[in-house]
């Protein structure tokens, strides 16, 4: 297992590297400067602003010089925003994504493996067709169509929730719940999935012909042996959530990394650009990271090795 | 000799995309106090289906549309669940066949061993786990108190078995169900698993019904034996009344395609020709009948009902019919006659 | 038995093995392969409407120029922000009236249109008719669906071949560029790719494609390394079949189920993502609409206009639903025991 980590930590870096290189080689092909007010300078304050930046160097040394400061946990400057350095940005930029974005995992995912649950065991019967609808609704309607409905009836129309304001718990159940329907959608589909592989299994007829009721055989044996397979998709739906919060962080005016993230595309602030990139990547891989030593450690026959097997 | 449990005309359908299959088609018998009575017969020939009727673990598709079982008396189709789940794994508990896949991967083997316990009797976690270690020595696992809180993929095929066998027995069951128990394992872990449940059986008493579709199984641990065929029995009777004495063409075919300890190294084993019937429409008459050399016309049209051949030896064939011709059974089974002859009976 | 039944005698003449021909047949009739999965699919009813509404919406859209009412992107500002009407029809909701200031006032009369003008849909603030663009955002969407899905197919299909039938290090090599690819999150490669490329549909094309591939390589390969220990394969082989005939006539048939499935479900991810990007400002260049683009402009007047939002929302996700039900029927219709057991 010690050696399983280190090799992936290892891989970690690797691919840490290789997107950070495309990241800044795909941000030198763009045309122009990314200065705004780049018409109303002079040739002369053109170059001081350069030099400041240290784009007046060659790409080369430009490319060293990032690295470098890659490995020191510097993300480079942003040439909007009084020129703070981006991990300041994300910095202070981090707590409500993470929140809203926590929120919806923990929800969707709890919501999602008692949707999938219920499904499963009242297999082809109403409750199935209606957890099945319910989930697919959830899988198919994208996070920011559900965040504009849910802003207009639930926040502009009916006034339940604020519209687009960030201070309290109240102001993140809007974006919280609009995240949440892919997670959850997500998870129901796997879940049931799984639990009727599970409920069919030799080991479940085992677990009624020693005189489980009904309740002991799921609670005990079937919910336990499916719910282990759900760990793997925990990636999968981080990388979603994150992609809707770009959205619905948006929407909701909320002051996240995705707010951030899409005002940099539209604004052309190729440091934030390319430090979030890095940062949303390094965040995913060590999401899949946690989850897959997670999975280890819940499945005896992965933790435990395939010892005494024929 | 006391029926502890009686199953009369038992009839079970299951629902399917192409229409009802018609499973079970009137399964008649008993099983006497401390007696091992063995079911055999071929891949779909309805003996699982007829021993999960028992404990209706049944599939969601399937329903029992007739018949009684009788446990000391008691009809078990007329039982709730609830009181099903009082006897399942406690007085009636069953051994399944594939132990690679019936036990539960996450759960440690001394708690899976220890449920029955703890469901049924009024008794601690502690209790029970001493318990279930007992039992696991019984079965011979070597060295049980380090390996119950092991998981099962920490074992081999034969160890898995005895772990499931252990879990059978922990509550001593009145009647132990065993379903092809030794079908999924290798020929000398065979020998010793049916070694330890005639071990069992001496041990603590129960009644046992065997399932295979190996009839060089059932000679080492049946006191008596049924067979078979599409959904019905067609023979049943004490081992020796099988084995030496057959009169159901089909039991002829089974022992005729099986190796014994007389067949040269040269000779070819016989296998009976073409496939069992489609049970969606099962045949009017005796449902052998297209397969069998020695069908008669009245085999097609009609039903056979139990001749009786000796006082516990019944068969379902015409041909033993007073007006039926004398067939020449094949020479294998009338070798077979004669050592039955040897043995003091009186063979057909 | 003790009571012996009386039957006629001539009855218990030996028949013998007259029979044994006809028992040989199987009962049931029986299908082939495709014949089987067509029935199957044909059974489920939501796996019907799902595929007729899809073919509902793929044969508007192809037929688009004819079908649309108006040009989709000539504007007439006059018209600006009308309200759906039907015709003449006196439908609340869609017969031209707009509540202003607590009264229902008829907004076609008010904006000055010509008598008998009518926008199903209404008209977006641009006075352009909101169904025509409806129509020809589909289209575009449908458009981006299916390309990314070809090159999806180009690139994912031979690769996943290729590394399981070689097998080893071609493997080994193959697989360590599908872990790197697949370790950078999709969406961060796709919008990178359209900060650098010019907006527009090739854009979304490639940048959808670059990372979509992986997917299908990952499955193809799984299941061309199960299918290569297949006997029937292994025949081929010994026969020294040359590798692409052997992949032409045996594995990309048995590997079309997998094809077909996952088709279906990386058409609906295409279609998010040019909303996605479209949404956030990146997509579809205007003028032209694509079901991001109206979305994004449906909300910005979805405070006071909501049926600009509605609309395309509403195919949108109805485009979604039945392609991911339809793939879901498609998987069990190939593959039974996924649902049935």
């Amino acid at each position: 297992m010690a050696k399983y980590i280190l090799k992936r930590i290892l891989y970690l870096f690797l691919t840490l590297f290789i997107i950070a290189s495309i990241t800044f080689f795909l941000m030198k092909l763009l045309p122009g400067t990314p200065f705004s007010n780049q018409n109303r300078m002079s040739a002369d304050q053109l170059k001081i602003v350069k030099a400041q930046y240290g784009l007046d160097q060659s790409v080369g040394v430009q490319y060293v010089r990032y690295m470098v400061g890659l490995l020191h946990g510097n993300l480079g400057t942003s040439f909007q925003f009084n020129n703070e350095p981006v991990t300041a940005l994300i910095g202070q930029r981090l707590a409500p994504s993470m929140q809203i974005g926590a929120q919806a995992m923990i929800l969707g995912t709890v919501l999602g493996i008692l949707l999938g649950a219920v499904a499963a065991i009242r297999k082809n019967t109403w409750v199935d067709t209606l957890a099945t609808f319910i989930s697919i609704l959830g899988l198919s309607i994208p996070s920011f169509v559900l965040a504009v409905l849910l802003q207009f009836y639930l926040a502009y129309k009916w006034k339940i929730y604020p519209v687009a304001l960030w201070d309290n718990f109240q102001s993140s159940v809007l974006p919280t719940l609009a995240l949440t329907a892919l997670p959850l959608g997500t998870v129901a589909r796997f879940m049931r999935t799984e639990m009727v592989d599970v409920m069919s299994s030799d080991y479940i007829e085992l677990a009624k012909s020693k005189g489980n009721p009904n309740w002991r055989v799921v609670a005990k044996h079937a919910l336990r042996n499916s719910l282990i397979p759900v760990v793997t998709i925990i990636g999968p739906m981080a990388v979603s959530v994150m992609t809707g919060s770009m959205v619905v962080e948006n929407i909701f005016s909320i002051p996240g990394i995705g707010e951030q993230f899409v005002k940099s595309i539209t604004t052309n602030d190729y440091p934030t650009i390319m430090g979030l990139t890095i940062f949303y990547s390094f965040l995913l891989i060590i999401v899949y990271l946690i989850v897959d030593i997670l999975y280890g450690l819940i499945d005896p026959r992965i933790r435990l090795g395939n010892g005494g097997k024929e | 000799m006391d029926k502890i449990l009686e199953v009369k005309d038992l009839h079970v359908d299951f629902d399917t995309y192409n229409g009802t299959v018609h499973a079970i088609r009137g399964v008649n018998f008993h099983l006497n106090a401390g007696e091992t009575l063995a079911i055999v017969g071929e891949s779909g020939s309805g003996k699982s289906i007829t021993v999960r009727s028992v404990l209706q673990l049944l599939a969601s598709n399937a329903t029992i549309s007739k018949g009684e079982v009788l446990y000391h008396g008691d009809d078990l189709l007329q039982k709730s669940d609830k009181e099903m789940d009082k006897l399942r794994g406690n007085k009636i508990s069953m051994i399944f066949q594939d132990p690679m896949t019936s036990l539960d991967p996450t759960m440690t083997i001394g708690k899976q061993v220890a449920e029955p316990l703890l469901i049924h009797n009024n008794i601690s976690q502690k209790d029970a786990l001493k318990r279930a270690e007992e039992v696991l020595r019984l079965v011979g696992i070597p060295n049980p108190a380090a390996r119950m809180k092991d998981y099962p993929h920490q074992f081999s095929g034969g160890q898995r078995q005895r772990i499931v066998i252990a879990i059978a027995i922990v509550d001593y069951p009145e009647i132990l169900i065993a379903d092809e128990p030794t079908t999924a394992l290798d020929v000398t872990v065979q020998a010793q698993i049916i070694d330890l449940l005639k071990e069992l059986q001496q041990k603590i008493g129960t009644s046992i019904i065997f399932i295979t579709h190996d009839l060089g199984v059932v000679a080492g641990i049946a006191d008596r034996v049924a067979v078979m065929y599409a959904g019905r029995f067609v023979e049943y009777g004490s081992v020796d009344d099988i084995f030496y004495n057959p009169q159901h063409p089909y039991t002829w075919g089974l022992l005729d395609s099986m190796p014994t300890l007389d067949t040269n190294e040269d000779a070819r084993l016989n296998s009976i020709p073409g496939t069992p019937p489609n049970l969606l429409d099962p045949p009017k008459g005796d449902a052998f009948a297209p397969r069998n050399a020695y069908a008669m016309q009245i085999d097609e049209e009609q039903q056979p009902p139990f001749f009786k051949v000796s006082k516990n030896h019944f068969a379902a064939t015409w041909l033993l019919h007073p007006d039926a011709p004398k067939v020449t059974p094949p020479a294998a089974i009338l070798n077979r006659y004669k050592k039955f002859e040897k043995l003091g009976g009186n063979a057909k | 038995m003790d009571q012996i039944p009386q039957i006629p005698k001539e009855k218990f003449k030996l028949v013998h093995d007259e029979n044994n021909k006809e028992q040989e047949k199987i009962g049931t009739p029986s299908l082939t392969y495709m014949q089987d999965v067509r029935r199957r699919l044909f059974k489920n009813k939501v796996a019907v409407v799902c595929l007729t509404l899809l073919s509902i919406i793929v044969l508007i859209s192809i037929f688009a120029p004819v079908i649309a009412p108006h040009d989709p992107n000539a504007q007439q500002v006059t018209l600006s922000n009308l309200p759906p009407k039907l015709g003449n029809l006196n439908i609340p909701g869609m017969n031209g009236y707009q509540n202003m200031g607590g009264h229902m006032v008829d907004a076609y009369k008010q904006a000055g249109a010509p008598k008998g003008t009518s926008f199903i849909l209404g008209t977006d603030y641009l006075g352009r008719d909101l169904l025509s663009r409806i129509i020809y955002g589909t289209r575009l969407s449908l458009i981006v669906a299916v390309l990314a899905t070809l090159v999806d197919l180009l690139i994912g299909v031979p690769y996943g071949i290729v590394s399981g039938w070689k097998g080893g290090r071609t493997d080994t090599v193959m697989q360590r560029i599908v872990e790197i690819v697949s370790s950078i999150p999709n969406l961060i490669v796709v919008i990178l790719m359209m900060i650098v490329l010019k907006p527009g549909l090739t854009s979304i094309v490639i940048a959808i494609a670059i990372t979509g591939w992986v997917t299908m390589a990952r499955l193809i390969r799984a299941q061309t390394f199960q299918l290569k220990e297949q006997e029937y394969i292994l025949a081929a082989r010994t026969l020294g079949e040359p590798s692409m005939k052997i992949a032409t006539k045996h594995l990309i048939p048995n590997l079309s189920s997998t094809i077909i499935i996952q088709t279906m479900f990386t058409i609906p991810n295409a279609i998010f993502f040019e909303a996605f990007l479209s949404f956030i400002g990146i997509g579809i260049p205007a003028p032209n609409a694509s079901l991001g683009t109206l979305l994004s402009d449906g909300q910005k007047a979805f405070r006071f206009l909501p049926y600009q939002m509605w609309a395309p929302a509403i195919i949108l996700s109805i485009i979604m639903i039945a392609t991911n039900l339809l793939g879901d029927g498609l998987r069990d219709a190939f593959d039974p025991q996924s649902s049935e057991h």
